[in-house]
């Protein structure tokens, strides 16, 4: 979390008298968090990339069984299924799902009890 | 009839091994289990890392789903040990042996470093022989599987 800015009153409480501390109320409104708010972990703008999922070549899972892996957990076709599953195999890895955080958790946790090797990130 | 595992007309699966191959299989899943109970090692590969580079989301991962999928493989394990001697199958009780045998050649082919080029080359001389012979047998029986839930 980042620091919060010292906070500012946004009206004073005594009317400006002098010409002083109308200049100091100016310079306070434009650095008034009223005006710009102090971020907070809300105010930050949310990443809102979605995550992939990949699967990850290797040498002890069977490529019958990655593409009967890759049908059962997302209903993908055989056609579908052998396709990333050949991309897996030939170039090392291949993303196989996206969507939010929490759909890429639960893919790749169902990836992992199947014993595929896979990992999840931002795209 | 070749030896083998194929879907009979009745949607269960009919299961031909011989008593000495059924003796490996259920032996198996308590020699895994025990290595696990151990915490040994080259298990690592049954549990793998849900990030590539970042601890603190890999820890909360297996904070949250470790003991899951440790259930999921060992009632897969206890499942293929209960029903190694069977003629016939469930799909379920397939299923089952689909996850065992997975989690037997995760465990085996990590400790035995296998690489692809240990399905092109079998060196009869190599100390770890009997233990590759096993490896490449738990694998046909899985294709075995995947086969015949396929057909």
């Amino acid at each position: 979390m980042e620091p919060s800015l010292p906070r500012m009153r946004s009206t004073p409480s005594a009317p400006p008298s002098t010409e002083i501390v109308t200049l100091l109320r100016v310079t306070q409104i434009v650095e008034s968090p009223t005006r710009h708010p102090a971020p907070t972990p809300t105010d930050h703008p949310v990443d809102e990339r979605p995550w992939v999922v990949i699967v990850w070549n290797d040498p002890i899972n069977l490529m019958s069984y990655v593409t009967l892996v890759l049908q059962r957990l997302f209903g993908y076709t055989k056609a579908k299924a052998t396709r990333l599953m050949l991309q897996v195999h030939h170039e090392g890895k291949a993303v196989v799902s996206a969507g939010t955080r929490e759909k890429a958790e639960l893919d790749v946790s169902q990836l992992h009890a199947h014993g595929l090797w896979a990992t999840m990130q931002q795209d | 009839m070749g030896r083998g595992i194929e879907r009979a007309r009745d949607g269960s699966f009919r299961v031909r091994l011989p008593a000495e191959e059924r003796d490996v299989l259920a032996a198996l899943p308590g020699q895994l289990r025990e290595a696990l109970d151990e915490g040994e090692p080259t298990l690592y590969r049954m549990f793998p890392p849900a990030h590539s580079d970042d601890d603190e989301a890999n820890a909360e991962y297996a904070q949250l789903v470790g003991r899951g999928l440790l259930d999921g493989k060992l009632r897969a394990l206890a499942e293929l040990e209960r029903t190694a001697r069977a003629d016939m199958l469930s799909e379920d009780e397939l299923g089952a042996w689909l996850g065992g045998l997975e989690s037997l050649r995760l465990a085996l082919g990590t400790q035995l470093d296998i690489t692809e080029e240990s399905y092109v080359t079998f060196d009869p001389s190599d100390p770890d022989a009997p233990r590759l012979a096993l490896y490449h047998w738990l694998s046909w029986l899985q294709e075995e599987v995947i086969q015949a839930l396929g057909d």
